[in-house]
């Protein structure tokens, strides 16, 4: 009988060997796949990866375009930070990122990178109080001195100033932030560091920072899992993600002084002033009136210089076609996902940084 | 053609690589036999030689591991040095890294979910090993208690987040403290609930181990049940239940979805058992993605050292125990 388990035994083993052999085999030559994937035969199908708030509207935009130009785009929704370190090893045709690159990971690429807005979208603050009625009012000043663990009651006297009439629970202040590194983060801790000195010396923003106070929660649905189970719970989520769940959020009390409720055309609104030649602007706090404060771009990362890796001018054409596709007609199919269409003055920045992609020193759109 | 008897003979062999058993019954001449023979250990050969093979194997991707880890981590080791490991702070802004909070968060889910699993798993040892280790209410729970470990640890964080959490933050209300829901002790709680089939499957099996010789003595000498137990089975079995332990405190330290989902995940040093706080395992899994400067990537993979190093501390704290308690 033993010798039966042992012959088993053997037999998994051997087994066990052969796919991991075969395992090893199928992924070692499909990486190179993968990493000659620029330079492959395939022309007719790209390459993206990058940030996972962008993949919703991306996948819709994406099979569209496949419907009338018959153009393969296989987007992995990896995170904007992954993203950028594919487009730096060269591995993917394009990244996309929440936040523009920084100095370090600037310094990392071999060539210069061009940033293209495609889409921008808001961090919302959703709260849980069940006897609210109305929706909340919040300050700049208000906002960081919650995040800052100022604040810790909902009947502070500060809370109460800005939210005349409405009648605030003592109940304590639970502060839900995302425990994962994200864009999010990034837009909402951006914002907090431009309106509040303390803020910016303290803690600063980034995709990961230290919180001063607070839960963490995976992902939007851990963050909103939190505020939607704790009482008394605040917490920043994506606006997409706050109207799709019907959570409550907070207007913002903006730059002009104005109370903006969080939407599809405050966020444009938001992202409608002068924006630099290289599109690299935050959206938070912006002059705009009428402009949501916490707003953010979405940026696709391309080569300026599309001639590497043995790559073929056709592919570079395709790409650079695909991408002056989605900041002009595929804007069409933002809004109905929750995404804030590209402002005039976006789209115009993003075409004229298009123009100035070369394949071997000659613009590739004319 | 299967007529002679020397094809019959190969045909054996061929069949099964180690055919001992079948072949030696079969009437051979002598030349044949020596040729068997040869063939026999020519096969015995392989099979050894895969053997060590498979071994050096996995002594190579152990080692394979902590030198990637080792390597991985050299910039976050030469920027921040041994303060690393008792830094309260964690800054990825500022690029200031302390792992004391997480290690300390590793440790006490782990002992805590280790302290609220021993007795659970202890008594289903003792009642499957002992009272009924036969029918089909036993064979049942047994089934069970394996399927705990088997369900993927995702879906104990759902059902700690939707269940758990609720029923601790009200205990939490009862007991004045603040009404987070999440923390230390939600985890602990999840983790003891995933560990237990670890302690209890192996407890089980050295439980009926026992020579019934030994516990027939006892019995005949008139000693209760509870006594047996007390006096026989539990100093007998007490290396291997031991080891079951280890075995689900190892599964404890490095559990990683669960966790995050009810710990609350902020890196401040909890006060008490019911604060929220973070596993270095948990740490890893939320940051890697987006660790988008070389010293973070860094520290994150020096996280990954340290519990690497953790894990096999304990485990040689665990053996040395259990070689003392088998020399008793």
């Amino acid at each position: 009988m033993s010798f039966i388990t042992f012959k088993i035994k053997l037999a998994i083993a051997a087994f066990a060997l052969i796919s991991l052999a075969s395992c090893s085999g199928g992924g070692s030559s499909e990486n190179k796949n993968d990493s000659t994937a620029s330079a492959s035969s395939d022309d007719n199908a790209l390459i993206g990866a990058g940030s996972s708030f962008d993949n919703p509207l991306f996948s819709k935009m994406f099979s569209e375009y496949n419907k009338t130009n018959g153009l393969k785009i296989n987007y992995q929704s990896v995170g904007s930070g992954a993203g950028i370190s594919q487009l730096t090893n060269k591995t993917v045709d394009f990244g996309a990122s929440d936040a523009p690159m920084n100095a370090k990971q600037d310094s990392a690429v071999s060539a210069p990178v061009l940033h293209i807005p495609v889409t921008a979208g808001a961090v919302v603050l959703s709260y849980n109080l069940p006897d609210v009625k109305d929706t909340l009012k919040l300050t700049p000043a208000i906002l960081a001195d919650i995040f800052l663990g100022k604040i810790t009651k909902w009947d502070d006297a500060k809370i109460a100033e800005v939210n005349k009439g409405v009648k605030l629970p003592s109940t304590g202040i639970v502060i839900a932030h995302r425990s994962d590194g994200s864009g999010t983060s990034n837009i909402f801790t951006t914002y907090l560091s431009k309106v509040n000195e303390e803020w910016s010396t303290k803690v600063g923003k980034g995709s990961s920072v230290n919180w001063p106070v607070g839960l963490g929660g995976k992902g939007n649905e851990g963050v909103a899992g939190l505020i939607k189970q704790t009482p008394g719970a605040i917490g920043y989520i994506e606006l997409a993600y706050a109207i799709q769940n019907n959570m409550p959020y907070a207007k913002m009390q903006n730059k002009a002084g104005n109370f903006i409720t969080p939407s599809i055309a405050s966020v444009t609104a938001a992202a409608n002033v002068t924006i630099p030649a290289d599109s690299k602007i935050s959206l938070t706090n912006t002059d705009a009136a009428d402009g949501y404060p916490i707003s953010g771009f979405s940026w696709v990362l391309i080569y300026k210089e599309q001639k590497y890796n043995n790559r073929s001018a056709d592919r570079a054409a395709k790409l650079l076609k695909l991408l002056s596709w989605v900041i002009h007609d595929g804007q069409q199919y933002s809004g109905a996902l929750n995404y804030a269409p590209l402002s005039a003055a976006a789209v115009s920045t993003g075409a004229a940084i298009l123009k100035s992609a070369t394949y071997d020193g000659k613009p590739i759109l004319q | 053609m299967l007529d002679t008897p020397a094809e019959n003979n190969m045909l054996t062999l061929s069949d099964g690589s180690l055919g001992v058993i079948g072949s030696v019954k079969t009437p051979v001449n002598v030349g044949q036999k020596v040729k068997r023979l040869y063939r026999q250990i020519r096969t015995e050969n392989i099979f050894k030689r895969m053997l060590v093979l498979m071994g050096i194997l996995m002594i190579l991707l152990v080692l394979g591991i902590l030198l990637t880890l080792i390597v991985e981590s050299m910039p976050s080791i030469k920027a921040l040095g041994a303060k690393y490991l008792w830094g309260k702070t964690w800054d990825p802004v500022q690029d200031i890294y302390g792992a004391y909070p997480f290690l300390l968060g590793t440790l006490l889910t782990s002992f805590l979910a280790l302290v609220i699993s021993i007795p659970f798993s202890v008594a289903i040892a003792i009642f499957l090993g002992e009272y009924y280790p036969k029918g089909w209410l036993p064979d049942f729970l047994k089934n069970t208690v394996e399927l705990i470990a088997a369900v993927p640890s995702v879906i104990y964080g759902f059902w700690g987040l939707a269940v758990l959490v609720p029923l601790v933050r009200s205990l939490e209300i009862k007991l004045g403290i603040d009404p987070y829901g999440v923390g230390i002790f939600s985890s602990a709680l999840i983790l003891a609930v995933m560990i237990i089939p670890y302690a209890a499957s192996l407890g089980r099996s050295v439980i009926q181990m026992v020579p019934s010789a030994l516990k027939e003595g006892a019995y005949s000498l008139g000693a209760t049940r509870w006594e047996v137990i007390r006096h026989i089975i539990i100093p007998y079995t007490k290396s291997g239940l031991f080891a079951g332990i280890l075995l689900s405190l190892g599964r404890a330290l490095g559990e990683t979805m669960a966790v995050t989902m009810v710990i609350g995940n902020t890196s401040i040093i909890p006060k008490n058992i019911f604060a929220p706080g973070n596993t270095m395992a948990s740490v890893i899994a939320n940051e890697f993605t987006e660790a988008d400067k070389p010293v973070y990537l860094s520290a994150l993979i020096e996280l990954g050292l340290v519990l690497f190093l953790v894990t096999v501390v304990i485990n040689m704290i665990g053996k040395r125990v259990i070689s003392r308690f088998t020399n008793d």
